[in-house]
């Protein structure tokens, strides 16, 4: 085969310079509604280690857990509060920390439970349920949308490769990846509309496609690593009408090295965070809470390999103008040995939904009952945790 | 009941012209246990001989390791980047002849089935040259038992050094075995193989074990690591002292790989693996809701075999369910573009002289792009099977963006557009679909309407 660079860009467009995006690169939806205030939720796939990422290094029995990975301030991590201190990766989020911007909330988990498989527990932290419901694939942001009287879902885009599962359901949200483009010649547009219009499924995703195309042209600067592209589109277009992002930035399950392993994904989320501060336009970003979220934290222990395994009690990481940080939440359930979860893992003392719920109260003015019995069926909210100023 | 076009769509790569199509169901499984024509025409570096890049590579770091801040060091790191980039530009190639495998094969659903156990053993390097290993793995520990017993095949896929890499296994040590004693903790347990053996390889999520029988099993396994000069390898200092139990039966205390094979062995066998295979074979062939009788039928059949694949997939393929007229499942992205190579009879040599710079903008780079990195997952779990995850705007995009581009250069001499709609999709060929391809400005164009049309899309 005779295949020049040059002639791909001439023929069709085909994308032969971004062939090294990256693989890791994941779907990021957006949605507008009718409000100021904006949300944006990472989903962080692989279960992290918020031990590491928020050390606890005040507490007595985190020394005997962790070897390789014993961190605390005098291992680079930076203080906190006295209790808690920050993995050296996120060190350029310390202006964010100072600024208020930044903050966590410890020893959180989902409902999910004792088989620890990735897959499950990440299905619950999208599905927002109690429990797992086999083949309905619907997530919580969703029904929020969904269930909220006056919320207009108008545009809806993806960025990366799949569907994401926390923005799916029937309200209308799509995707969509900074690096797509389609360009089609008017013939073509119309012959491929035609072809599909026996297959419902195919031809929504092909007309919504035709759609985002022609309203996001590609951008040039096809080095950017896929998270930073993706958080750029997304500060675009919160800045714009989208009121609502998603997206997942993978690499947490860190079973082994994970010094090494931990440091590259930290970097990653920083990067995500400051691009979104660094992006948004017009005072956006003063109206913006971002959570980040993960399926389950890990063993409390450190593993036999300089890592940690799947686990359950994790982090929570908020950011943006509108949350009041500088502050690690939680009731401190303690690393004894008795004190864990099944003798291993950091003991859940609060809901992430719980959290997610306060924040979208807080955020879109929603309502307990709505929240408690349609977005997040059966849980209780409880005591509001004053995520937002 | 049998068809035959969609014994080659649905159970296959799809129609192709020249090739000739199984007459029964009987002419789909009797090639299985027959030597394998295609891996012969269409060689892969075996896993042995890719062994020795690791081999060498080791050599390398040692080299730099040892001479810091000298110029033997630099030599050592240009020679480590050299067998770095061969092994790139030799899985391009592998890639290529996977890829040419399942569009020149007379037997589809024996490339299919290469593919549905490749992605249910999932496995890849993840670090140095490694990471180039997928495609002698699959060539080593899947395709020659893919019509054997389930057993074997699950052994040979969980016991293979790359999977023993890739799950961290090879690390792994009893917290009371001596080598971890002796390292005064700094060595332990991992348990990383042990939860996805039972979670995704044979019992399933939902399978009957909890977290003492992952940890059990971790302890059993214990040992069971790999060299790079030799492959796999047990190591008896790392074995945890005493017997493990994993769900209820005991495993000898004496250390070694039989109590590893035993404990895979009874896995292979357990009602719950049964269940687990039946369904995963139901949802990947036939639908992303299988017919609740087809699951029972492929289950039933691998408990009265003892896990004989080859008598599963024939429950598989006698059931009416398997047979629905309706094209149902969405190709996923790698298996489109095989397709469309079948379908377009895209020249062997063409695809196999063009270099690594050439594969990665026709396939691999478009495959990135689509979401579908080769033999990459994100996880042990392989690819998702729902439709959902891959019919979404953003990857019809790409698919149009390759079917538009890509085939002129695989075959200058694109075929007639409205002869195609025939090659192509045979009997599902739509009236639309025809018009469309007659009535596009370009003859690539056209083939590329006919590529995306449903009918090719499904399967």
């Amino acid at each position: 085969m005779t295949l020049s660079r040059r002639d791909f860009l001439l023929r069709s467009g085909f994308i032969g310079c971004s062939l090294a995006a990256s693989p890791l690169l994941t779907p990021v939806s957006l949605a507008s509604a009718p409000w100021e205030n904006r949300l944006v939720v990472i989903i962080l796939r692989g279960g992290m280690d918020g031990l590491d990422v928020v050390q606890p290094y005040g507490d007595p029995h985190f020394e005997g857990l962790r070897q390789k990975l014993r961190g605390g301030p005098e291992r680079g991590a930076l203080d906190l509060d006295g209790f808690f201190a920050l993995h050296p990766a996120l060190a350029p989020l310390m202006p964010m920390w100072r600024q208020g911007q930044l903050g966590f909330a410890h020893a959180v988990s989902t409902p999910y439970r004792d088989k620890r498989s990735h897959f499950d527990g990440q299905d619950l932290l999208e599905a927002g349920t109690g429990q797992l419901s086999g083949g309905v694939r619907d997530g919580w942001l969703n029904r929020m949308l969904h269930n909220v009287p006056g919320a207009s879902t108008e545009t809806a885009y993806a960025i990366g490769a799949g569907e994401l599962q926390v923005l799916s359901g029937a309200s209308p949200v799509a995707n969509w990846t900074p690096q797509t483009d389609l360009p089609l010649s008017p013939q073509a547009e119309r012959l491929i509309d035609l072809i599909m219009e026996d297959d419902p499924a195919l031809h929504a995703a092909m007309s919504e496609a035709r759609l985002l195309a022609s309203e996001n042209t590609r951008e040039q600067d096809q080095k950017k690593p896929g998270h930073v592209a993706v958080a750029e589109f997304a500060a675009k277009k919160l800045s714009q009408e989208a009121r609502i992002a998603a997206f997942s930035i993978n690499g947490w399950d860190t079973h082994r090295g994970q010094s090494r392993s931990m440091s590259k994904a930290l970097t990653q989320l920083a990067e995500t965070l400051l691009t979104l501060q660094g992006k948004m336009r017009g005072g956006t970003w003063s109206k913006t809470a971002v959570v980040a979220m993960t399926e389950f934290g890990r063993t409390a222990r450190e593993n036999g390999t300089g890592g940690t395994d799947h686990g359950t009690g994790g982090l929570m990481v908020l950011a943006g103008g509108a949350i009041a940080g500088g502050r690690v939440l939680g009731k401190w359930p303690g690393l004894a040995r008795a004190d864990l979860y099944d003798g291993r893992d950091l003991m859940p003392t609060r809901d992430v939904r719980a959290h997610a719920g306060w924040l979208m109260r807080g955020l879109f003015g929603l309502e307990r009952s709505g929240l408690e019995t349609r977005v997040f069926p059966g849980l209780s909210l409880g005591e509001d945790p004053g995520l937002l100023l | 009941m049998f068809d035959v076009d969609l014994a080659e769509i649905r159970f296959g790569f799809g129609r192709a012209p020249g090739l000739p199509a199984p007459q029964s169901v009987q002419a789909m499984l009797d090639p299985l246990p027959q030597p394998d024509v295609m891996s012969a025409a269409y060689p892969i570096e075996p896993f042995d001989v890719f062994r020795q890049r690791m081999v060498d590579l080791q050599a390398q770091l040692k080299i730099r390791r040892q001479n810091r801040g000298t110029a033997k060091a630099e030599a050592a790191r240009k020679a480590r980047n050299l067998i770095n980039k061969d092994a790139r530009e030799a899985a391009a190639g592998w890639m290529a002849q996977s890829l040419l495998r399942a569009a020149h094969t007379p037997t589809g659903f024996r490339e299919r089935l290469v593919w549905f156990w490749a992605d249910h053993f999932s496995a890849q390097g993840k670090r140095g040259v490694a990471r180039r290993a997928a495609a002698p793995y699959v060539d080593d520990a899947i395709r020659p038992h893919i019509a054997g017993r389930f057993s074997d095949l699950l052994q040979a896929a969980v016991m293979h050094p790359l999977m023993i890499l890739y799950l961290d296994q090879d690390r792994s040590m009893g917290p009371a075995s001596k080598r971890a004693i002796n390292s005064g903790g700094k060595f332990g347990l991992n348990e990383n193989l042990a939860r996805e053996v039972l979670e995704l390889h044979s019992l399933g999520v939902n399978g009957p074990y909890d977290q003492n029988d992952v940890r059990q099993l971790a302890e059993l396994f214990a040992g069971m690591t790999v060299e790079a000069s030799s492959g796999l390898k047990y190591r008896k200092d790392w074995a945890e002292p005493g017997a493990e139990t994993v769900l209820g039966a005991t495993y000898s205390a004496d250390p070694g790989l039989a109590p590893i094979r035993k404990v895979l062995d009874d896995l292979a066998h357990h009602p719950a693996t049964a269940q687990h295979i039946a369904r995963k074979l139901a949802v990947h062939f036939v639908s992303d809701q299988p017919d609740p009788a087809l699951v029972a039928h492929i289950a039933a059949r691998f408990l009265a075999t003892d896990g004989d694949l080859t008598q599963i997939y024939a429950a598989l393929l006698e059931h009416n369910s398997a047979w629905a007229h309706e094209l149902s499942n969405i190709k996923p992205p790698a298996d489109f573009m095989a397709s469309a190579m079948r379908a377009l009879a895209v020249d062997a040599q063409r695809i196999q002289s063009a270099d690594e710079k050439q594969l990665r903008r026709g396939f691999a780079g478009p495959l990135n792009q689509l979401g579908q990195r080769w033999l990459s997952p994100p996880g042990p779990d392989g690819w998702d099977e729902a439709d959902s995850h891959w019919i979404t705007p953003q990857g019809l995009a790409e698919r149009v963006n390759w079917a538009m581009a890509i085939p002129q250069y695989m075959r200058p001499d694109l075929p007639d557009p409205r002869a195609f709609v025939d090659t192509a999709l045979g009997r599902f060929a739509s009236e639309r679909t025809r018009f469309a391809a007659a009535a596009a400005e370009r003859r690539a164009e056209a083939i590329g309407l006919v590529l995306m049309s449903p009918a090719f899309q499904r399967r």
